[in-house]
């Protein structure tokens, strides 16, 4: 390839800005990264080195005789940010087949821009709505609807019981969902594009229907992809602050049911940075801050072995 | 009185003019989110007279703390007062500024504003998760005749560290030792019972979304969202209601007399007509500062507030110091506040 592009002086030198400010521009990602790991290690040290994994598992949060634990808005965030990505993604993978197989063009354009506005709203706005509208629908119907049926079923029971106060882990999650389905469906809509028009007829030719095309064409070559797209809205679901804020219930009292308020770890440093008066008590929020680190890091860690395994299967 | 009010008034004037030229034309102060709506108002008239800028930064009261204990805000407000030790380790004077009330508001079906009637102790309990019926005989034995519906109680505090927090508390602390040993005093605890709403408007939207509801506000609020308040009885057994003539009653009967650096909160103060949950704003300032002109300009603008910001005080729903205070303030300033030149 290089011997194939007769060589400029010009363009030597340009070649080698060109190299150096790509390069920095990655490094500084790198750079950054590292120094926002390092510095919520540093300011959360006290807290590993005092609780140690006791902070993990304790589900105590008492700011007044300082005593931290971390279960509850873990468990808060990994319970919420799971039902999000289980509401979302059939919701997401069936708008984008909808906008790439199913919708005549003047129903595509318009939805797609609708899609791309919902990405657009605030959070904020996100959990305004929860609050004011969707927490007292919750709250009313869907909460004591689900307290009598699935709440009966044995097994499922405990997920389902307590008042209904429309706040918890449930209503944050399909909050979130919302939050999340535009990502994952836009990102799946350009892949389903990408898929070589040869390869779709083809299939067509076959006498597959347009669910085959789907599940056993699109599907498979974009399977890469359509992770990716699912693990961006999952690390946007772990992340997201205000909306969770708003309709979680901010509880740090551990309880297993979906309809029970709890907290989560945006959500608690939100709450509480700003008047964290004590040493402890700031230490404490900034290692929850590192454990979010580290979870997202784990989930986007997951998804590269998920990935390769993907493509060794693929390959064989 | 009036020949006194005109002395001050020519002592402020005199102050003012006799500074003129020695004024800083900006400074900063951070901290409270309570105060920052009247700080706001008053600054903004207080430049319209003289020209010279206040800039507050409301960041909450830690971070006020925080900043002006690192000196780089020229004052610092908090609801919290810092006690004498705190103070003299990190060089600071510290003052009263407005009186607000922290206001337990519930949503019950066929109950008024001011209609229901709770004591210090019950709170307590009910915060604890030890009373969790509205018909309970506790509930029921405060409010005779009245209906109370066999409902779930559902507490309602705040999420986020907060000075209304620290008030509310500690006032529950004063009156039940069982909360004093369990839960303790801070600006944000470890709750027993209920959810959380961030923010005063995130305690009165649950409030007002939650059937059987209790949570605690700031006073401003519950004229704000017409909540339903209820009543709490005073050291005295009263149950007076909460507004400006009740703040200041306990403003006016708490021992200021025994508070150096008027540390007190000032909840659970005697006398039949003071409300129990009466809090403090208080300003912090470096007792010896190092820019001289600014803390001088910081505390004209405080002078002229306490003197002549009452007007815009009460407009906004907050109670300035009774003038007994107002001048214990002024004296407190000469006597440790070092900007003399």
């Amino acid at each position: 390839m290089d011997q194939a592009i007769p060589k400029r002086r010009s363009g030597a030198l340009g070649d080698a800005l060109f190299r150096v400010a790509a390069f920095s521009a990655a490094l500084l990602v790198l750079v950054l990264l590292g120094a926002i790991a390092i510095s919520t290690l540093i300011g959360g040290y006290p807290t590993f080195a005092h609780f140690g994994f006791g902070f993990l598992s304790k589900a105590v949060w008492d700011p007044v005789r300082r005593e931290f634990g971390a279960l509850v808005p873990i468990y808060g965030t990994l319970v919420t940010a799971l039902i999000a990505l289980v509401l979302a993604v059939p919701v997401a993978f069936g708008i984008a087949v909808f906008l790439t197989e199913v919708a005549p063009r003047r129903l595509a354009v318009p939805t797609s821009a609708a899609i791309e506005l919902l990405a657009g709203i605030p959070s904020i706005i996100y959990g305004m709505w929860g609050l004011f509208v969707f927490a007292p629908f919750m709250a009313n119907t869907l909460d004591p609807w689900l307290s009598d049926t699935l709440g009966m079923v044995p097994g499922l029971a405990p997920l389902f019981s307590g008042p209904p106060l429309g706040l918890g882990m449930l209503t944050a999650g399909i909050i979130l969902s919302i939050m999340i389905v535009p990502f994952i469906a836009a990102v799946m809509r350009d892949v389903f594009r990408l898929v070589p028009p040869a390869l779709r007829e083809s299939a067509f030719a076959l006498g597959a229907t347009r669910w085959e095309v789907v599940w056993h064409v699109a599907l498979p070559y974009t399977r890469t992809a359509v992770w990716g797209a699912i693990f961006l809205g999952l690390g946007r679901a772990l992340g997201e602050t205000m909306a969770v804020t708003f309709v979680l219930g901010n509880s740090h009292d551990f309880n297993i049911s979906l309809l029970a308020p709890s907290t989560s770890i945006a959500a608690t440093i939100a709450n509480e940075f700003t008047e964290a008066d004590s040493p402890a008590y700031l230490s404490a929020l900034i290692a929850l801050g590192f454990i979010l680190f580290v979870i997202t890091f784990l989930v986007l860690l997951l998804a590269k072995l998920l990935l390769l395994r993907l493509a060794k299967q693929g390959a064989r | 009185m009036k020949l006194g009010k005109v002395a001050l008034v020519a002592a402020a004037f005199f102050v003012a003019a006799g500074a003129s030229h020695v004024v800083a034309q900006q400074v900063t102060g951070a901290g409270s989110t309570f105060v920052y709506p009247i700080l706001a108002a008053w600054s903004d008239a207080y430049s319209k007279q003289t020209g010279i800028k206040i800039n507050y930064q409301s960041i909450g009261s830690g971070g006020g703390i925080a900043q002006i204990k690192a000196g780089t805000v020229d004052f610092g407000a908090s609801d919290m007062p810092l006690d004498p030790h705190q103070l003299e380790a990190a060089n600071l004077a510290q003052f009263p500024l407005v009186i607000g009330g922290v206001v337990p508001v519930v949503h019950l079906p066929d109950i008024g504003p001011g209609e229901l009637r709770l004591s210090g102790p019950l709170l307590a309990d009910i915060f604890l998760g030890k009373v969790k019926k509205w018909d309970a005989p506790e509930i029921a034995a405060l409010n005779p005749g009245r209906k109370l519906p066999h409902l779930d109680i559902t507490v309602v505090h705040r999420s986020d560290g907060s000075g209304t927090t620290f008030n509310f508390v500690d006032y529950l602390a004063k009156v039940s030792p069982e909360w004093r040993a369990k839960v303790g005093v801070g600006t944000s605890v470890a709750w027993p019972a209920g959810i959380g709403g961030k923010g005063n408007e995130g305690v009165a939207a649950y409030i007002q979304r939650v059937k059987g509801a209790l949570g605690y506000v700031e006073y401003a609020y519950v004229l704000q969202n017409k909540l339903t308040y209820a009543l709490v009885q005073n050291s005295a057994g009263e149950f007076p209601s909460p507004n400006g003539a009740s703040f200041q009653a306990a403003a006016a009967s708490a021992d200021w007399d025994h508070a150096s650096d008027f540390y007190l909160v000032m909840t659970n103060a005697p006398g039949p007509n003071a409300y129990p949950i009466t809090a403090t704003t208080f300003v912090l300032m470096p007792r010896y500062p190092k820019n001289v002109t600014q803390s001088a300009t910081v505390l004209a603008f405080f002078r002229w507030a306490l003197e002549h910001g009452q007007p815009l005080a009460e407009k906004l729903n907050y109670v300035p110091l009774p003038p007994a205070l107002v001048s214990r303030v002024e004296a407190y300033w000469q006597a440790n506040i070092h900007v003399r030149f």
